[in-house]
């Protein structure tokens, strides 16, 4: 069974990898944005973005989504950063996870940005990748992991 | 100037952890070349000719002593015994050795430098007025917003793969020293008609192989909006920014694209969910900004008192009242003079420095301005704030180690990259004609009646010679493997700014000292009354310039 970083532990799949050939990719299973905006019935299904495909369109289904896949075919391609914070910030809740071939000095970058699961195409790593996602415990930026920028909480009265 | 807490700190030095262990998976071979060249550039590392380079960030052009003291030791200790001052106000070092650099890296960390963001696809060094805080013409101090802008962009998780590299310029005076129409984005800090501070915003200047001026895409925005507003142009450049092709991904060539209009509307659009979150800038915010850049302890000076001994100690030592009227500048308190340190003497490469020349500006500065020292994009070092009655002694100390050439703005006060000498991007050398011309041009009295002249030079067409936007601008070019150079004629790098028209056809290096000779006497021949360069070149074309130069090489 396909591993991945989830919630900051290795674990195994349960979802159903895509398949492009599938006509109607059933629950538990990812699809294609394609494949997903063409399914009658949703439920239980995933979906996987690719770097050309903007986020936008899922909105109005974010509350019953239970995973987004978004694809990083080069690690260098930093589109989804962007996408993924669009969904948390459109209130995305489900879990968000990078797929492809990002590598474990993003991880950081990932979580901040909204990313809670993390598949790397080569899994031998990912024990070891794990450190990488605290490279950093203070922050400058607001961003999905901490609310407030630094300037606001510098403000705060020290307790 | 700005100082540290313990929140930057600890992600400087978590920074250079992480460098340090990405730096043994790499020579273990756990990393490979490709997935370390974005790691290693974000923190300023590049492979070169001969070895790596170095480029250590300078947030916005400010150093201390301390930092200048630190730097020469390292330079000492892991380098060759000199740094370079680079277009971006940086520093950078040619021949560390890759194992040692988190060493270096730490090194830095214990007075509060970094390298981080000086290479790489995301937001770099933001740059400034090398004159800020200190010159008469200003409006608003544009440090505390620089600063602002190096905390928002430092490690952002959101703008770190963009599709290519990211410069950003403030500017708070009349004149624009920061060439904030030649940035992915300008910041012009203005008043409204209630007199608040706002900031005009340009996008998608740059130079490169595709040079242009940025657009204005707002008037004036509240600068409480300046992170969420500089976070949504961000994103819709990171979102469509091109990303297939390198020479077309800077975000100039997006806003041309869409049009500015249609930019415009996407970057409101995405700043619609942005606007009033929670990093929109508060008061306490701005007001922490600014309280690090306060005024120094400035004693109280007879103004014409000062200027009339300085006056008489000019006219005792001439060479020493050139150097007054070339190299320093009014000061807005009444007694001072904001002097720049040149580091563009004939034979030594201009930018260069070495260790003993950054003790002797830390001593100088210490004894004579604070103790603060701000590097410029024109690869001069400058000390803002020296009473009058200082500059004799502080004239000698530079005179004897080689630093007071006289001629700031003049034609000799070339800015050039490193070029093919060091620089593996370079299509031909940069160093060797810029001496050239400096060597050609030796007649002081000559250089002066040319008057303001600014002359650029880079060795490929990334432009980091601002080649564009010189009133004579230079570049080096490979033709089937050989060096030539082409001149272009006309840039600008003001608020009236403007990108060099390249002349015609390209010149073999040793050809250049001519050809450059034969521009400035048509010049001279063709101008009116105190008429600069640049203004005879508005008015009369770049025809006159190109028959004389092509008429004398058939």
């Amino acid at each position: 069974m396909p591993r991945l970083i989830k919630d900051g532990a290795v674990i195994d799949d349960r979802w159903q990898p895509i398949d492009l050939d599938s006509d109607a990719p059933r629950a538990g299973q990812i699809a294609s944005l394609e494949q997903w905006l063409n399914l009658a019935d949703k439920a239980g299904t995933g979906v996987q973005l690719e770097p050309a495909e903007e986020p936008d369109t899922l909105f109005p289904h974010l509350h019953e989504i239970a995973l987004i896949v978004i694809n990083f075919p080069v690690f260098t391609d930093g589109r989804g950063f962007s996408y993924a914070r669009r969904l948390r910030e459109h209130g995305y809740r489900g879990e968000l996870r990078a797929g492809g071939h990002f590598i474990r000095d993003q991880l950081t970058y990932l979580r901040r940005c909204g990313f809670d699961a993390f598949q790397m195409a080569d899994e031998s790593g990912l024990e070891a990748a794990l450190a990488s996602l605290s490279d950093f415990t203070e922050f400058y930026q607001a961003a999905e992991d901490q609310p407030l920028p630094l300037f606001r909480r510098r403000a705060e009265p020290t307790s | 100037m700005y100082i540290y807490d313990q929140y930057d700190q600890k992600i400087i030095d978590q920074r250079v952890a992480q460098f340090r262990d990405q730096t043994v998976r790499f020579l273990a071979g756990q990393i490979s070349e490709t997935e370390f060249l974005p790691l290693r550039l974000q923190n300023g590392l590049y492979l070169q000719r001969q070895a790596p380079m170095l480029r250590i960030a300078v947030p916005y052009g400010l150093m201390n002593s301390t930092q200048l003291r630190k730097l020469a030791e390292i330079t000492r200790v892991y380098d060759k015994g000199y740094a370079h001052i680079s277009t971006r106000q940086n520093v950078q070092l040619n021949w560390p050795a890759l194992e040692e650099v988190p060493d270096i890296l730490a090194e830095l960390a214990t007075v509060q430098m970094h390298a981080i963001q000086t290479s790489g696809n995301c937001v770099r060094n933001t740059t400034t007025d090398q004159f800020a805080g200190v010159a008469c013409d200003e409006l608003e101090d544009p440090r505390p917003y620089c600063e602002i802008i190096r905390q928002w962009s430092t490690l952002h998780p959101e703008f770190a793969f963009l599709p290519r590299k990211f410069k950003i310029a403030v500017c708070g005076s009349t004149e624009d020293r920061a060439a904030i129409h030649h940035h992915d984005i300008g910041l012009e800090l203005l008043a409204n008609a209630q007199g608040e501070i706002g900031l005009k915003v340009l996008v998608g200047g740059g130079l490169g192989r595709t040079p242009a001026i940025g657009s204005v895409i707002c008037d004036w925005l509240d600068k409480r909006h300046m992170l969420t507003y500089l976070e949504a142009i961000l994103r819709v450049y990171n979102k469509h920014g091109r990303r297939d092709n390198k020479f077309k991904a800077r975000i100039k060539i997006l806003v041309r694209a869409m049009g500015v209009d249609a930019f415009r509307e996407a970057v409101e659009q995405e700043w619609s969910t942005l606007k009033d979150g929670p990093t929109t800038l508060t008061d306490e915010a701005l007001e922490r900004a600014r309280s690090f850049f306060d005024a120094p302890d400035y004693a109280v000076i007879d103004g014409p008192a000062a200027t009339a001994e300085l006056d008489a100690a000019c006219e005792r030592d001439p060479i020493f009242g050139n150097w007054v009227k070339r190299n320093t500048l009014s000061h807005r308190m009444a007694g001072y003079r904001i002097v720049t340190v040149s580091l563009k003497s004939t034979g030594y490469a201009p930018g260069d420095i070495t260790a003993e020349q950054l003790e002797l500006v830390a001593e100088l500065a210490d004894l004579y301005s604070f103790g603060e020292i701000r590097s410029t994009h024109e690869q001069n070092l400058v000390l803002g704030d020296v009473p009058m009655a200082q500059l004799y002694p502080l004239w000698q100390r530079l005179q004897a180690a080689g630093l007071a050439t006289p001629n700031i703005g003049y034609l000799t006060d070339i800015i050039c990259c490193p070029g093919g000498d060091y620089c593996s991007l370079a299509n031909a050398k940069s160093l060797p004609v810029a001496e050239a011309i400096q060597a050609r041009f030796d007649d002081l009295d000559y250089v002066y009646d040319l008057g303001p002249l600014e002359l650029n030079i880079s060795g490929c067409m990334n432009a980091c010679g601002h080649h564009h936007i010189g009133h004579i601008g230079i570049l080096g070019v490979d033709k089937k493997g050989e060096e030539y150079y082409q001149v272009c004629l006309g840039g600008s790098q003001s608020k009236e700014a403007s990108i060099g028209k390249i002349l015609g056809p390209s010149f073999k290096q040793e050809a250049m000292p001519d050809v450059i000779d034969t521009i400035l006497s048509t010049y001279v021949t063709l101008r009116q009354e105190e008429e600069s360069f640049l203004d005879t070149y508005r008015r009369v074309g770049i025809d006159p310039f190109k028959e004389r130069v092509y008429a004398q090489a058939h």
